[in-house]
């Protein structure tokens, strides 16, 4: 093993971008060949797109390459932050695209004379609904899991990335296959389960996308210089491997022509329903609950500086939690028509998932022993805690919806809508946004966020909209689900179902402002992030960078 | 590479573990004992649950299905159960529904009092949706409010129409009749159709284009009278709409009527009989004729 | 404690760790879903089941499209107040062909498992250019644009043979009879052969009579829109299984 240390790292270099170039040529030439012989004129416009955007990626790749000569763009020393920029500034902007669209749908609900064109199809509820529910979930939690694990992993691990070209695969592969995704629903492209939407094409590629993203980050756990794992990696990696795993079997599909967006699910009726509602809890347990933990349990002890709080709590709770989850699917599918047996399953979990739940939250809040005064002085971390707070709520009442019982009035209701939105504004949304404060001065290198007062705006503006938001849905969902079930003193249904639809007006007005209110705040975080990564206000460093932030250095010294 | 050595923190006296990553450490406090109580507490309320109700499915190949559980619960049974004993309550009631007649109903207070309820229950979900909250209507589907109608306002009629419907075809009782498209079907040219439009207004003084009346009467006399009568009153047999009354079913525009007689309406209600019971139908029925116009 | 230093082994093997989790997260989905593939009681036995005619798989096909099941379901419980609204509780049987299944998780409309012919053609008509004409506090979006879009059925035989691919008894016979079917079915009194043949292939699937209609659903006979598909598909749903024949207390049946 006596190479020239020259060419070998440029043969390894080289390597991964040679073979990423070769998986998008190759993806690239399919595109078009369906692009020519679309079978419908969806697929004709997914395909177009799918070819335009991957020989821009492969020409602007060859230029780039060609301007390295003998650097190595992946220099084992350094730490890849670039691409941690990149995913907190598609984070911020997926955000509020999606936060604008939960906005819209939720005027469309309340003032539908206005909101609702009658020839133009893309504009209706039904399309921007998953519209909504994908640009949040996967455009602006995904790019969040992304950013962070990519940061997380390398700081826990003390090594740059794995696999060299292969992490910008992940990246722009992911944010391609949201582009296919949402502008399918709005052409009308979809399978119709619920957080699973994009058809067959799209869920092809969001496999590559995964199964390379799985690679890169066990790639990188394989080299690291810690000899732990540090517990966040562990949820990343359940997150990683668990959704590979539930989308690929939830998204079977045939497709009724090679060329064609058309595809027909595999299972029907009562299993689809069944693999469906393991999928989507699952996307909940797996996207939104353990990707999140992941980045409570390194942003929280490392923008606190203290220890996390405990260490037999992480690996009692991480196991219980990833066990227990997956059975839980069942309790959307109560008094269905999938067999008792199933739902009694699904709710016995859901109740036994309640303490491995709240494991991640003692461990996040009780974090804070030793530094609580953080809570008063310093608005990111209060916007974690709360974030815990908000996960606390849902994963308390996510075990008692769970209850057949409650769940024969919450079902179907705007209750189902209030316990998503405090799990996802409160929990998902909070915490990323925390993770996204911390990171960008850290990437840019500030000393500082450029206001803090913005921060607490934010914090403050946002806190109320999802408290509205909420509490009004709450009424609503109470409200409706009494009514339905409401008998007069003759014994007869007391209300017709519309009387039910009117009733909720005056909650659905509270609800858009509630809405309207978290946009503005997230407005306002993108104004800060943006200010904080050109230098300005309180960001403006005069000096070298000081030596308590982490700084883009050679990552080779061991651990101690 | 190896482990750092397990320290004390300071803070909180415990123990860490000596592992970190980027420098976060984890102290190694022990699981909290409510938490861990009240996670065994749920796993044994869970095990308990599982005894009581169906919940654990067989092997492949055993024959068998699912554990059924020591309760003998089932949704389905229980449903079936509620549902009677609901009826069993209304039953008094509804059993009178069922061997009075309408107008014995509407006679006897309580009886009354009871349909009423029963028919305003069941109107809210299946008819309102057509004609409107309270019988109130929409374009193209009656008002039921008022004292016009078009095939029977009598208790009977009502529940005949309630039974079979109009123009329901797949129901052979059901009430039948059907106004030529005129001008799709080549019958009258469009400049009749247009003069005819004119003539129908000016039967309930909405037009004073006297030549275009003029010219229509001979037509009117020939195509329509057979069913709208001569001099438009209408004919409740077969449920043509008296025209001379300025209420319109399907509007009263130039364009609503002119549209009437290109490609004729003939609106189809569907038959109740068969998915509604017969105490809740003659219940309908009472609270239609009850809504203002019923007719003696 | 020993099982807390045990675990050390988890976190220095990141592939030991990975099959761990793949395993520990494997065994819940396994257990639930696996039997209902082979649990003899998972679906009823029922009569009059057959497989959607291609104008209703196309119009199944536009509801799913315009994300109906966003504020429908159509999944009677059985519970009181559910069977007196909309009718005889959802059964597995009544979902047994559809690819993917629609039974919905919010309800912002009402539920339609059962709507079919509860309403007539030119209802469902109105109340999709314009919701609101007929039901004036509806919040339902409007569909006008569905009676304009001439249906494409190019590759309906595709549909149905990929149909039959996944477990749908589609005949030879449906299948190189799509087209004809499809337009039989939107358009009464054209061509009597071709409806009378419509209606022996499905009704022979089903088992009983009455379980299809033939009409202008869009009140448009110069074309077939996805209005007509649309409402030939609202119309039959849920009206398939004979419930007279149906044995509800039979133990496999009452789960
Ligand atoms: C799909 C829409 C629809 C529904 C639902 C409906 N109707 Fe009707 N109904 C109509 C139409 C259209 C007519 C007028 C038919 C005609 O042109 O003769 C009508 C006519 C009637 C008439 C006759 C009025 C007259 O002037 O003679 C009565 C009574 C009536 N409906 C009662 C009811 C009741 C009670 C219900 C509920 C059980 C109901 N309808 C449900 C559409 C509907
Ligand atoms: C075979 C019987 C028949 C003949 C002939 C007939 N009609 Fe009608 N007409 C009806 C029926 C029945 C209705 C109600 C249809 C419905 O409810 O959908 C009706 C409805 C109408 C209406 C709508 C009334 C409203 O309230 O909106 C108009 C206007 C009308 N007819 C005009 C005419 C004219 C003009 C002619 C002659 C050119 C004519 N009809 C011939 C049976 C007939
Ligand atoms: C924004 C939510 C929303 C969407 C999307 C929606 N609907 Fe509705 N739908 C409603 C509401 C609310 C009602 C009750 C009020 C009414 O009758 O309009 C309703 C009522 C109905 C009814 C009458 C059911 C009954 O028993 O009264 C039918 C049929 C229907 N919708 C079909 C559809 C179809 C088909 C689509 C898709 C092409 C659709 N809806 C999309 C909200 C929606
Ligand atoms: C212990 C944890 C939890 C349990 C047991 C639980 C339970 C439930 C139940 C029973 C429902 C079904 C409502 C219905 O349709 O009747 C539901 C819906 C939902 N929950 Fe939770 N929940 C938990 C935590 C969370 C968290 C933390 C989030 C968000 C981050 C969340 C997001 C959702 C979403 C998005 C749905 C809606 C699914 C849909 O119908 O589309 N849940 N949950
Ligand atoms: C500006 C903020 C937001 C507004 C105004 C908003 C509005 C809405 C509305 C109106 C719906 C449809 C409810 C219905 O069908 O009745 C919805 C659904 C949903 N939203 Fe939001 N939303 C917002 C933020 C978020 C965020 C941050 C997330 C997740 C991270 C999220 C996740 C979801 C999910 C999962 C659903 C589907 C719920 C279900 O199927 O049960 N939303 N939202
Ligand atoms: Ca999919
Ligand atoms: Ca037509
Ligand atoms: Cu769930």
């Amino acid at each position: 093993m006596t190479a020239n240390p020259i060419t070998s790292r440029r043969a390894s270099f080289s390597f991964s971008i040679a073979s990423v170039c070769l998986l998008v040529g190759i993806v690239a030439l399919g595109a078009l060949f369906i692009a020519a012989n679309a079978a419908d004129p969806m697929m004709g416009a997914h395909a177009w797109i799918f070819f335009f955007l991957t020989t821009t990626g492969l020409l602007f790749t060859g230029f780039w390459a060609g301007t390295l000569k003998d650097r190595n763009p992946f220099e084992p020393a350094f730490y890849e932050d670039t691409i941690v920029k990149f995913g907190v500034a598609a984070a911020m902007f997926w955000g509020i695209a999606g936060f604008l669209v939960g906005l819209i749908i939720a005027l469309q609900l309340t003032f539908p004379g206005v909101f609702y064109f009658p020839e133009l199809g893309w504009t209706n509820f039904g399309r921007l609904r998953p519209l909504h529910t994908s640009a949040v979930i996967f455009a602006f939690g995904g790019n969040v899991l992304i950013a962070t694990s990519f940061y997380v992993v390398q700081r826990t691990c003390r090594t740059r990335l794995a696999g060299g070209m292969w992490p910008w695969f992940v990246f722009w592969g992911f944010n391609l296959f949201i582009v296919i995704a949402g502008t399918g629903y709005l052409l009308g492209v979809t399978q119709s389960k619920e957080y699973a939407e994009p058809e067959w094409y799209a869920d092809l590629w969001l496999t590559i996308v995964w199964v390379a993203y799985l690679i890169v980050f066990l790639g990188t756990l394989w080299k690291r210089k810690e000899p732990h794992i540090y517990v966040a990696n562990w949820f990343y990696l359940s997150f990683i491997v668990t959704i590979a795993m539930l989308h690929i079997v939830n998204n079977l599909a045939v497709p009724v022509n090679l060329t064609g967006s058309k595809s027909y699910q595999l299972f029907a009726g009562v299993q689809d329903a069944l693999t469906q509602w393991w999928y989507g809890h699952n996307a909940v347990g797996f996207f939104l609950t353990t990707g999140f933990l992941a980045i409570m349990y390194y942003f929280i002890p490392k923008r606190v500086n203290r220890p996390v709080y405990s260490y037999r709590l992480s690996i009692v709770h991480f196991w219980s939690l990833i066990f227990i989850y997956i059975w839980a699917g069942p309790h959307h599918l109560h008094y269905t028509a999938l067999p008792q047996w199933a739902q009694t399953l699904g709710m016995v979990f859901s109740i036994m998932l309640w303490m491995p739940s709240w494991g991640g939250m003692i461990n996040g809040v009780m974090t804070l022993s030793g530094a609580w005064d953080k809570l008063r002085t310093d608005p990111v971390v209060r916007m974690m805690i709360v974030a815990l707070a908000f996960y606390g709520m849902s994963t308390f009442e996510g075990p008692l919806m769970s209850v057949r019982a409650v769940n024969s009035l919450s079902h179907y209701t705007e209750w189902g809508i209030a316990h998503v939105h405090s799990g996802s504004m409160g929990w998902v949304g909070f915490i990323s946004f925390g993770a996204l404060y911390c990171l960008t001065p850290w990437l840019w290198k500030r000393k500082a966020l450029y206001s803090k007062a913005l921060v607490e705006w934010h914090f403050w503006i946002a806190t109320i909209g999802i408290l509205f938001y909420i509490v009004a849905m709450y009424v609503a969902g109470i409200t409706e689900g009494f009514m339905w079930r409401a008998y007069n003193e003759f014994g007869f249904l007391e209300y017709a179902f519309i009387e039910t639809v009117k009733a909720k007006h005056i909650m659905y007005m509270i609800r858009a402002l509630g809405g309207a209110l978290y946009l503005t705040g997230a407005l306002l975080m993108a104004y800060n992030l943006v200010r904080t990564a050109l230098g300005h206000g309180e960001a403006r460093d005069d000096e070298a960078t000081p030596a308590s932030l982490p700084v883009q250095s050679p990552t080779l010294q061991p651990a101690e | 590479m190896t482990d750092h050595k397990p320290d004390v923190d300071e803070h909180s006296g415990t123990e860490t573990t000596g592992h970190t990553g980027d420098g976060i450490q984890e102290l190694n406090t022990p699981l909290p004992r409510w938490w861990l109580f009240i996670f065994f507490a749920t796993i044994v309320w869970a095990v308990i649950y599982m005894v009581l109700m169906p919940a654990i499915p067989a092997l492949p190949g055993t024959g068998m299905t699912n554990t059924l559980g020591t309760r003998g619960y089932s949704d389905r049974a229980l449903v079936a159960q509620e549902l009677s004993a609901l009826n069993a309550e209304r039953s008094a009631g509804a059993s009178a529904l069922v061997s009075a007649s309408l107008s014995e109903i509407e006679n006897d207070l309580s009886l009354q009092q009871f349909a009423l309820a029963m028919g305003e229950s069941a109107f809210g979900d299946n008819c309102a949706t057509c004609h409107g909250a309270g019988g109130r209507g929409a374009k193209g589907y009656p008002m039921l409010a008022d004292d016009i109608w078009l095939w029977d306002g009598t208790l009977d009629g009502i529940e005949t129409t309630l039974l079979h419907g109009i123009r329901h075809t797949e129901d052979p009782d059901t009430r039948q009749s059907a106004m030529p498209a005129f001008g799709r079907d080549g019958l009258l040219s469009d400049k009749e159709i247009e003069d005819l439009v004119q003539y129908v207004l000016s039967l309930s003084g909405g037009s004073k284009d006297a030549a275009a009346i003029s010219r229509a009467a001979p037509i009117f006399a020939q195509q329509c009278a057979i069913c709208h009568g001569a001099t438009g009153t209408g004919n409740r047999q077969i449920g043509a709409p008296n025209l001379t009354d300025a209420e319109w079913l399907y509007g009263g525009e130039v364009r609503d009527i002119s549209l009437t007689i290109h490609n004729a309406r003939n609106s189809h209600m569907p038959a109740w009989q068969g998915r509604l019971d017969e105490a809740t139908i003659k219940a309908l029925a009472v609270y239609v004729h009850s809504l203002g116009g019923g007719e003696k | 404690m020993s099982l807390f230093n045990r675990h050390a082994t988890l976190e220095r093997h990141s592939l030991l760790l990975t099959v761990g989790i793949l395993v520990v997260v494997a065994i819940g989905g396994l257990v639930e879903i696996a039997p209902l593939f082979y649990l003899e009681n998972t679906i009823e036995k029922v009569q009059g089941m057959r497989p959607y005619t291609p104008l209703e798989l196309k119009g199944r096909n536009i509801y799913i499209r315009e994300g109906c099941y966003v504020c429908h379901s159509q999944m009677v419980r059985p519970l009181r107040d559910e069977v007196e609204r909309y009718g005889h509780y959802s059964l597995a049987a009544e979902s047994m062909y559809d690819h993917p299944f629609q039974w919905g998780s919010k309800r912002t409309g009402p539920d339609l498992a059962r709507v079919g012919g509860k309403f007539s053609d030119s209802w469902q008509l109105d109340h999709l250019m314009d919701p609101r004409s007929v039901v004036p506090d509806s919040i339902m979006p409007p569909y006008a644009f569905l009676a304009k879009k001439t249906l494409k059925f190019e590759g309906i035989e595709d549909d149905l043979k990929t149909q039959r691919l996944i477990g749908v008894p589609y005949t030879d016979d449906m299948i190189a009879n799509a087209k004809s079917d499809l337009i039989a079915q939107a358009s009464p009194n054209a061509d009597y052969d071709a409806e009378d043949a419509l209606v022996a292939r499905y009704e022979a699937a089903s088992g009983r009579k009455g379980t299809l209609r033939i009409s202008d659903y869009d009140q448009n006979p110069a074309e077939i829109t996805e209005m007509d598909a649309l409402i030939a598909y609202l119309q039959m749903t849920g009206t398939l299984v004979d419930f007279s024949t149906y044995e509800a207390g039979d133990l496999n049946n009452r789960r």
